[in-house]
């Protein structure tokens, strides 16, 4: 095997200690809540009989290492076990909303990487007006909640303007243009911060790059300014940006939970909110171990970008 | 690192001046963190209203020189409820961040120090952490346990753990390969005694910085949790839990919204400008981000 290829089949290897882990926590979340969680969840009226069917059918008459056998083997099978309240199967319900979700990410992100990346590198390439204004925009992105900045967005584009929906949902393949307006709000509110983050970034590793010797060559040898920049200097600069993208991936689907709610778009994050108002504890686990999965695969995938990029660190530690 | 020892022993004094105050930005965090803090401290005093008095006359008004923020759906004294939401805000982000700095600092210091399988032993279970949202394990957490505003401070404390316990890690492990502890080493001074005389005064100050970064945006995860409604409940309110009551009046009082975000905004800068201050004097070779 190729050192390259050695190396990806190692950070493969790598990602299933963190999911394992992950799963056992996820696992062990209905047993950690305090007193009886099927009590807790079928609230007190409940009969000692219904609380004992409930017991039996989630298996949690089991000895503790068979129940998480058994949950991790269906899981893997993608059944996450059936909701309490309305009865479908919890994968029907996740496979449902994960498709919001990701919208909502996928967009978000890809607005903050078009607005941050270039930015960033046009700041480290031309010092003065233009650093100074995106310094401005990376100060209100770290201090501006993205929450917050979406109930601003609904009172000055919903309320005021009356120019988008304030909130819900219309799936894509039902009406694009709908969907895409009711997306609007909320993938500006999720995408400010990290435009700005991302920029930050950009310039901080272009700025490093563009202060090489290299480039000091580059520019000496007379290679235009354009191709210094954009063919050089951003192809090195790259690693720590992809790095942060991906990092970044985490912290939207985060973000999302709260936006989601927000907008009342049917995502994962709602999903999991209503849920846990509900005491719906196993539509909760498969919301966290869903959202989770999908994180720790982002970053494996960035991992490997930035391993590919930068073959120096094949070990996937790019910082 | 004889900048982080003149910080950690020599003259505070001298820290000050020459470099927290020493920047513009520093001084500008420290201004605005000392008001913020006097308006937390004396919130009873301060607030012209009292925060849950129901003026029916005044319901939804808009602002004027009684009441500068304006009123609630309530016809409460908008100005009031944010000094005393502000103070509840506060106390989650101080509190959390404290509880992460005592759990992680000595987690993190220890395993840099001792290294070998100590280190994987401590490191393994925080770096697990890490790999997850933290918003998601936040959100997880208080599913288990239930909302609240302890919880609410916990559930941040078990996020910034981590990262408070790496950065001390990694600045351990430069101040552990210096002289100065082989030389303590060699004397034969104790281990306890290299850690909390030699290592910690020289490794704690990127922890600092980074603690005081993280406070500024714990306020911003305390107002996300309690605008779900997962952090502080009623008839307690948080900054997050004012965001969460004015939605529904957002547009006929957008006063309501406004003036809440703006006060976290304000926090998380100023944490932000004030933690950068300290990283010139804390963290000169910039282990924090």
């Amino acid at each position: 095997m190729s050192p390259r290829a050695r190396s990806i089949v190692r950070r493969l290897f790598q990602a299933i200690p963190v999911i394992i882990a992950m799963s056992i926590f996820v696992f062990l979340m209905i047993h950690l809540v305090p007193g009886d969680p099927v009590q807790t969840m079928l609230g007190f009226r409940a009969t000692p009989e219904n609380v004992a069917t409930v017991r039996a059918q989630l298996g949690l008459d089991q000895p503790l290492l068979t129940q998480y056998l058994t949950w991790a083997g269906n899981a893997l099978h993608g059944n996450f076990g059936q909701d309490f309240i309305s009865h479908a199967p919890v994968s029907t319900l996740l496979a449902q909303r994960l498709p919001v979700t990701i919208e909502l990410t996928l967009l978000s992100m890809t607005l903050a990487v078009l607005v941050g990346v270039p930015l960033g590198v046009r700041a480290a390439a031309k010092p003065g007006a233009v650093r100074n204004a995106t310094e401005g925009f990376v100060v209100a992105g770290i201090a501006i909640t993205d929450f917050w900045l979406g109930i601003m967005l609904v009172l000055l584009f919903a309320g005021i303007w009356q120019v988008l929906p304030p909130s819900g949902y219309v799936p894509f393949l039902q009406d694009p243009v709908q969907n895409l307006r009711y997306m609007a709000l909320p993938v500006l509110a999720l995408a400010f911060g990290e435009a700005a983050y991302i920029l930050r970034t950009t310039r901080g590793a272009m700025e490093e790059v563009l202060g090489t010797h290299y480039v000091l060559f580059l520019r000496a040898k007379g290679v235009r300014e354009r191709r210094v920049v954009y063919r050089h200097a951003l192809r090195n600069a790259a690693p720590p940006i992809v790095t942060v993208i991906g990092i970044q991936f985490g912290v939207l689907l985060g973000g999302a939970i709260v936006i989601e709610s927000l907008f009342a778009l049917p995502g994962v994050g709602r999903l999991i909110v209503t849920s846990i108002q509900q005491r719906n504890y196993v539509v909760v686990q498969g919301g966290v171990l869903v959202v989770a999965i999908l994180f720790i695969l982002v970053t494996l995938v960035t991992d490997l970008i930035v391993g590919w990029l930068d073959p120096r660190t094949e070990d996937g530690d790019a910082t | 690192m004889s900048v982080a020892v003149v910080a950690a022993g020599g003259k505070p004094r001298a820290v000050w001046r020459r470099g927290i105050l020493a920047s513009r930005k520093g001084r500008w965090g420290f201004a605005i963190l000392t008001i913020l803090a006097l308006v937390a401290l004396f919130a009873p005093w301060l607030a012209p209203h009292d925060p849950n008095a129901i003026v029916a006359s005044r319901i939804l008004a808009p602002p004027d020189l009684a009441h500068p923020f304006g009123s609630d759906a309530l016809g409460r004294d908008v100005l009031s409820r944010v000094i005393f939401a502000y103070r509840v805000s506060l106390a989650v982000a101080v509190g959390s961040t404290l509880v992460a700095f005592l759990v992680g600092v000595p987690l993190g210091l220890y395993a840099g120090y001792r290294g070998g399988w100590v280190d994987t032993a401590i490191m393994r279970p925080i770096d697990m952490v890490l790999a997850l949202p933290a918003m998601l394990l936040a959100v997880a957490l208080i599913a288990i346990i239930g909302p609240g505003s302890n919880i609410a401070t916990l559930a941040i404390a078990v996020i910034y753990m981590p990262i408070l316990a790496r950065v001390v890690r990694s600045s351990t492990l430069v101040v552990v390969s210096q002289t100065y502890i082989e030389a303590a080493r060699a004397r034969g001074t104790r281990t306890r005694s290299i850690i909390t005389r030699h290592v910690l005064p020289n490794a704690i100050g990127p922890a600092i910085v980074q603690a005081t970064i993280l406070m500024g945006f714990a306020i911003q995860i305390e107002a996300a949790l309690s605008f779900l409604g997962l952090g502080v409940q009623p008839p307690t309110s948080s900054l997050g839990s004012m965001l969460a009551d004015g939605r529904d009046v957002l547009t006929q009082a957008p006063w309501v919204e406004v003036f809440p975000g703006l006060a976290i905004a304000i926090t998380v800068l100023a944490f932000n400008f004030f933690g950068d201050g300290l990283r010139a004097r804390l963290d000169p070779k910039g282990v924090t981000e």
